[in-house]
């Protein structure tokens, strides 16, 4: 048996994503369940314009990058017009909880049946490593040098908490920062892929990630950091839909 | 058993197989790839083909390949 990322994650050799970077991991397991559920010719992946949107040059499925922050909106309209074929938003914290929050949360009210994995680096990571909206209390970053506080900063956002009221067909949020908990995070997006084929509606599977860039931390700190405090603030787990397979 | 194959031209030296490999398989080369970062090796002695590095690689540098036991 040979274990390996599957040839359209890899034809290109590599992508250009920062040293441990969480979206090279994120976008590995997305093409994993894809393959694994015999879904990499049909499926339709909408992108955004940070930087989970650099895989447009380096996988091979039909791609459509959309606006920043429109990949919700953009999947939701493909969908309509392609409504056999399995659609999939892939965008960052920035795109899905700051400039597109309300169309991720209209997309949900409407239970649209679409997937959308939300790269969560508490960070503006393309851009230079500003604040976003799930930038943790005390954080660092380039828009708040002496660390994030309610006063310039405001509250720290948790959107899989804001959705878990509502009527959706799936609701995880994962981590990547060891080989457990990638596992996990797999088993959460193989789960809202099934959803979607069951016409079951709207599913957001969002995934702790490093930025070591912006973070200014070794990758290795990185996965310590989300161990040990990125995950009491943004708790991991299924949260609506868990009942099937035990992950 | 089995062994690892290695595409070293795409490691970015982020190492996090060797901190998450359970037998302390891989090591740092001492080679650089054409991009200028140091890469990895594995120990064929001390691989037991688990694939946690493969899981936790975001480069894609690890293949795991398995002997069938029956
Ligand atoms: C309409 C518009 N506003 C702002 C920008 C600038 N911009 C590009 S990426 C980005 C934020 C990226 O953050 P996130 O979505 O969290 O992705 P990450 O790079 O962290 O993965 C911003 C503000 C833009 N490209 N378009
Ligand atoms: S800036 Fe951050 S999110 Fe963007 S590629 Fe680098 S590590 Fe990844
Ligand atoms: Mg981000």
């Amino acid at each position: 048996m040979v274990i390996k990322a599957p040839d359209r994650i890899t034809y290109t050799d590599g992508h250009s994503f920062c040293p441990g970077c969480g979206h090279g991991t994120a976008i590995r397991l997305i093409g994993e369940v894809l393959q694994e559920l015999k879904l990499e010719e049909d499926s339709i992946i909408v992108l955004d314009v940070a930087c989970g949107g650099m895989p447009i040059d380096v996988w091979r499925y039909d791609t459509i990058e959309a606006a920043h922050g429109r990949p919700v909106p953009t999947a939701v309209g493909v969908k309509m017009v392609r409504p056999d074929q399995p659609v999939l938003a892939y965008l960052g914290d920035g795109a899905a909880y700051s400039i597109g929050l309300a169309e991720t949360i209209h997309s949900a009210r409407r239970n649209d049946n679409i997937v959308v994995i939300v790269l969560n680096n508490c960070v503006f990571g393309m851009t230079g490593g500003q604040m976003s909206p799930t930038t943790l209390q005390g954080q660092v970053t380039t828009s708040s040098p002496n660390g994030k506080n309610m006063e310039s900063g405001g509250a720290t956002l948790d959107v899989v908490k804001l959705l878990s009221s509502m009527d959706i067909a799936y609701l995880a949020r994962g981590a990547i920062c060891d080989a457990a908990n990638i596992r996990k995070a797999k088993k959460y997006i193989k789960k809202a892929m099934e959803k979607q084929l069951n016409q079951e509606g709207f599913s957001l599977v969002e995934l702790l990630s490093p930025c070591p860039t912006n973070w200014k931390m070794t990758p290795s700190r990185c996965a310590d950091h989300i161990k040990e405090h990125v995950t009491s603030i943004f708790p991991v787990g299924e949260f609506i839909g868990k009942e099937g397979e035990q992950v | 058993m089995g062994k690892v194959v290695l595409h070293t031209q795409r490691c970015k030296g982020c190492y996090l197989c060797i901190r998450e490999c359970p037998k302390k398989a891989i090591r740092k080369s001492g080679i650089n790839n054409k991009k200028g970062y140091e890469v990895i090796e594995v120990d064929g002695q001390l691989c037991v083909a688990c694939g946690t590095c493969y899981v936790v690689c975001p480069d894609y540098v690890l293949e795991i390949h398995r002997e069938e036991t029956t």
